[in-house]
């Protein structure tokens, strides 16, 4: 089927989210559209899908013009979606799940199960999939789960199918098979959108690429074309996309880690049994896909898990089970993984939120009173230091660029004596100039002897970034590497494999 | 099927785990989300607190400001869900939302609120007036009567109403004619330290239902103090004020800790310790030796001592009495403890993103406790008034006289702000002291007053039906599909 859209135009209020887009998706082709994030690719799929209703343009089915008023009609319009975040009830069974919206009763109602396992079987075996229609979807593993939407979209024989940034969440293993998967539908002549912003995987399945940058096609570029063009289209100037630094000098050890535990509410071990050492002047990365125990160890780190056991020293004083903020007054710069939820105060400015973690006495606070010209001061300063693109220091913290407001994070952990200086996914969701920056700013403080542990879920990032990289799986460190380990090895790592050479000179395992 | 939902899928394995976690203590969940709907209540952006504390001829400059503000919240909301992020607006229950509208609202909505309520109690004033309804028989045959008649019921219902609760022009002298104005703040007295209770409360996060029983449980402690130990006036009155102050303390106090050490909700603990408060006060008050007048069979406590009564501040002929000072002073300490000093910047910092303030070091826990024993003395303060200043002939177990519950109401018109609550506690109290006097004279009846209050904040709750009403256009409407906006198309150099 090919799907045509014809000068989408999407306004959220004064804002253009989509700017008279025009894409065509030929029956048998990928189609990758490529852009940051917030550049509107979603918002145009969601306006294919009927989520939102376009202000302006048409989309086409074969030539034909199509009313979506909700999901339901793009549905039955033979076009399927694959989220980003699954939409599926961890609770129901795959075949439930795939009935979910479209069930089909029988007699007093009675749901059609057995056809509906059928369904599911038949397609699990044409595409390979091995997906049990009775394995409750909660069990299943995340690249499993993704299966089991593609499942969804074709049981409803959907001839146009999006797939929306489907590989966030995959191992690299899992990602190659996607790829495979993504090709065999091709071949059986459905159209597909591919939205991503890793432009590796562009250019190993895409047939064409259209590039949006701030809600408007800016260009539309061949397969072959290299990622640094790509990376410049989609940013609007050329990037730098590798990160400088010199070769670590590690200093003496300032924090050990060992035998840390981390119990979540129900009890599992969601860190288990990690150990290792950090030196001053080197940066950790801890590698792995997203949700292997990474954020329980970084909450660890500051004192925010409750069931932990194990030891945690920071320059020879162990700082596990102190409060948090007795773990920020040692020297622990954090920033956190959500920094939405965990980072920043959305409604308060910029300038309170750079004092936020130092609300408890001079020279923010004096007698009981916040030191106001301090304070203004204080954000003036840290605003040029770094960089902090907006109004004015009294801006709030939600009107910023997510690269914004993650400078803010920054600015406000990094201006403190740091003693260690933890990163969960600095660079997530931020564009790519913001990216840059980061970067610097890490290996800066690197440079300047604080030892650093970032987090990661991006391979790219890690290899840039680590002078050692821990790969984390189901909770445990399977490894730590040194910087140069390839790819291949530390994408087997992070789907669960030990590795063996773990003998770098830099890279120390302390069991 | 909307993005929100979308970004609550479980995507990974980690969030997954944790979503099982909450679906297992399902009761900590619950508690979370209706703590995080509370969070909606807290407003913190000085430009919308500045709208609200503007006096209203500069309404229309603000208002701008203060929508300027709420939209760049929404577009953050929004931008999150665009970029598929986990946060805080993902999980946030609808009512949420309604409470941010309500705090963040422009200000010129709450006026329009005010003045649609007015219009709709004049035509029930209408409605009900019985030459209204005669003239409206022989409407087509004299339709001007039926208009005078119309115009006569609310004008003289209206008029009344502001002569009994500002200037009464009946009066010969400036003395007595605004005593009025005097009724009126001694009707806000209470209302006033009551809604500073509860608005303390909701910027921290927290909704305190608790107001009669912390009510209760002050005006009991004040009275008992009042009415048993004699002693020079300087030291009574103060002593009384500050047992009262404890007792609410106390009570509110009770819930931060129940709630910090259990995770049980302020909400069911409020109300059930409004319960206790009843029902053990009623049982003192008919008990001998505890504070039942001696020899009375009544349920009610002996008669204040005269050196523990608030003394009158505009001598003997006005009601008005010393409370009314304590609490201006109350009000501007909420103003700086709220916006000035470093625990207010904690109990916001809490009251709008606990997790953040976690991750800040702010012992989340400890906070809720003192903000409620806080927000507990402060509608304890309101119980003080209200033994030791209105009625010190006596207390009864109904003297918190629905105060506890208004206060809700008047610190959700004051958007949590200070002198916001400050403008509502005399709004309210204006509406009590009115009242009376239009069913006095026009034979209105008075709980048209109540449904003229009620409507003020159902309208004010409900800003899309005033916007409609007004054509004002939506600052929002479509919060949840909101994508991301490049903010400030400077960054994208």
């Amino acid at each position: 089927m090919k799907l045509e859209l014809r000068g989408i135009t999407k306004k959220f209020g004064a804002f253009t989210a989509n700017d008279r887009i025009n894409l065509v998706v030929e029956p048998g082709q990928i189609h990758c559209l490529l852009g940051e994030n917030g550049a509107g690719k979603s918002t145009l799929m969601n306006v294919l899908y009927g989520l939102y209703q376009a202000d302006g343009g048409e989309i086409l089915l074969d030539d034909e013009v199509q009313q979506f008023a909700g999901p339901g009609d793009a549905m039955r319009a033979g076009i399927g979606m694959v989220h980003q975040h699954f939409m599926l009830v961890p609770v129901f069974t795959v075949a439930e799940n795939v009935i979910l919206g479209h069930e089909q009763a029988g007699f007093a109602g009675v749901l059609k199960m057995k056809e509906a396992r059928a369904r599911v079987r038949e397609i699990s075996a044409r595409f390979g999939f091995d997906v049990d229609p009775d394995a409750r979807v909660g069990d299943l593993p995340v690249g499993v789960q993704q299966r089991v939407e593609i499942i969804k979209a074709l049981s409803q024989d959907a001839r146009v199918l999006v797939f929306d940034e489907p590989t966030a969440v995959l191992t690299p293993q899992e990602t190659d098979e996607l790829m495979a998967i993504m090709q065999q539908l091709r071949a059986e002549g459905r159209s597909i959108v591919f939205i991503t912003h890793k432009l590796r995987e562009v250019r190993e399945v895409a047939d064409a690429i259209t590039v949006i940058r701030l809600g408007k096609i800016v260009g539309e570029a061949d397969p072959t074309a290299s990622n640094a063009e790509l990376a410049a289209l989609m940013v609007g100037r050329s990037v730098d996309l590798t990160v400088h630094k010199e070769p670590a000098k590690p200093g003496s050890e300032v924090l050990k880690v060992s035998g840390l535990t981390v119990l979540d509410e129900n009890g599992l071990k969601v860190v288990n049994d990690v150990s290792f050492s950090l030196r001053q002047g080197e940066i950790l990365a801890i590698a792995g896909v997203q949700g292997n125990g990474q954020t329980e160890l970084t909450e660890a780190l500051l004192g925010l898990q409750q069931k932990v056991s194990g030891s945690i020293t920071l320059n020879g004083s162990e700082i596990l089970g102190t409060s948090v903020r007795s773990i920020l007054d040692a020297g622990v710069g954090f920033v956190p993984e959500d920094r939405n939820r965990d980072g920043l105060i959305a409604e308060f400015t910029i300038a309170e939120n750079l004092m936020l973690d130092r609300s408890t006495g001079a020279p923010f606070v004096k007698a009981g009173s916040v030191q106001r010209e301090y304070r203004d001061a204080f954000a003036t300063e840290k605003r040029t230091e770094f960089d902090i693109r907006s109004g004015s220091i009294n801006s709030f913290a939600s009107e910023l660029s997510g690269g914004n407001q993650q400078k803010v994070v920054l600015a406000r952990e990094l201006s403190r004596d740091l003693a260690l200086f933890v990163a969960a996914q600095p660079t997530r969701g931020i564009d790519v100039g913001s990216i840059e920056f980061v970067h610097k700013r890490m290996v800066a403080t690197r440079d300047a002897g604080v030892p650093v542990i970032v987090v990661s879920t991006e391979l790219d990032e890690v290899v840039a970034l680590a002078d050692r990289i821990a790969v984390m799986y189901r909770g445990e460190i399977v490894g730590i590497v040194p910087a140069n380990t390839p790819r291949e090895v530390l994408g087997l790592m992070m789907a669960g494999e030990r590795h063996a050479e773990e003998t770098d000179a830099s890279a120390e395992v302390s069991a | 099927m909307n993005p929100e939902n979308e970004a609550e899928q479980p995507a990974t394995r980690a969030e997954r785990r944790r979503q099982e976690a909450e679906s297992a203590e399902a009761h900590q969940h619950h508690v979370e989300e209706v703590e995080e709907a509370i969070l909606a209540a807290t407003e913190t952006e000085p430009v919308a607190s500045e709208a609200a504390s503007a006096p209203v001829a500069s309404a229309p400059v603000a208002a701008p400001a203060a929508k300027a503000a709420t939209k760049a919240q929404q577009k953050a909301a929004a931008k999150a869900v665009a970029e598929g992020e986990a946060k805080p607006s993902a999980d946030e229950p609808a009512t949420n939302r309604v409470l941010r509208e309500i705090m963040n609202g422009p200000i010129v909505l709450t006026i329009l609120a005010v003045l649609v309520s007015f219009i709709i109690g004049g035509i029930l004033i209408a409605l009900t007036n019985s030459e209204v309804q005669e003239t409206a028989g022989y409407f087509f045959a004299q339709p001007g009567d039926f208009f005078g008649a119309v115009w006569n019921a609310v004008s003289g219902a209206y008029s009344s109403l502001f002569q009994g609760a500002i200037y009464n022009f009946g009066r010969d002298d400036f003395a007595s004619g605004i005593r009025p104005l005097t009724d009126t703040l001694t009707y806000a007295t209470p209302l006033i330290a009551a809604g500073l209770g509860v608005g303390l409360a909701f910027r921290v996060g927290l909704f305190n239902i608790g107001g009669r029983g912390q009510m209760l449980v002050a005006a009991a402690a004040a009275g008992w103090v009042g009415f048993s130990f004699p002693m020079p006036m300087w030291i009574h009155l103060p002593v009384a004020i500050l047992a009262g102050l404890a007792a609410g303390a106390i009570w509110g106090g009770i819930v931060g800790f129940l709630k910090a050490r259990t995770g049980a909700h302020e909400v069911i603990l409020t109300i059930m310790l409004n319960y206790i408060a009843f029902y053990l006060i009623s049982f003192m008050l008919r008990t001998q030796g505890l504070l039942q007048a001696p020899g009375s069979v009544n349920p009610k406590s002996p008669p204040m001592l005269e050196t523990a009564v608030l003394p009158a501040i505009l001598g003997p002929n006005y009601k008005l009495h010393a409370g009314f000072i304590i609490v201006v002073l109350a009000t501007a300490g909420v103003w700086w403890l709220l916006n000035r000093s470093s625990t207010g910047f904690r109990f916001r910092a809490v009251g709008t993103n606990p997790n953040a303030a976690l991750v800040a070091g702010v012992n989340v826990k400890s906070t809720y406790m003192w903000a409620m024993a806080l927000a507990g003395g402060l509608v304890g303060l309101a119980g003080v008034m209200q033994i030791l200043g209105t009625t010190p002939d006596g207390m009864t177990s109904g003297i918190d006289a629905g105060i506890g519950f208004d206060a809700i109401t008047v610190a959700l018109l004051g958007r949590s702000r200070p002198w916001g609550i400050f403008a509502a506690g005399i709004l309210f109290g204006a509406f009590k002291a009115g009242g009376f006097a239009m069913q006095a004279a026009e034979g209105v009846s008075v709980d048209i007053v109540g449904v003229v209050q009620s409507l003020i904040v159902l309208f004010i709750a409900a800003p899309p039906l005033i916007r409609a009403i007004f054509f004002i256009p939506s600052a929002d409407g479509k919060l949840k599909r909101r994508p991301l906006r490049r903010n400030s198309k400077a960054v994208s150099a």
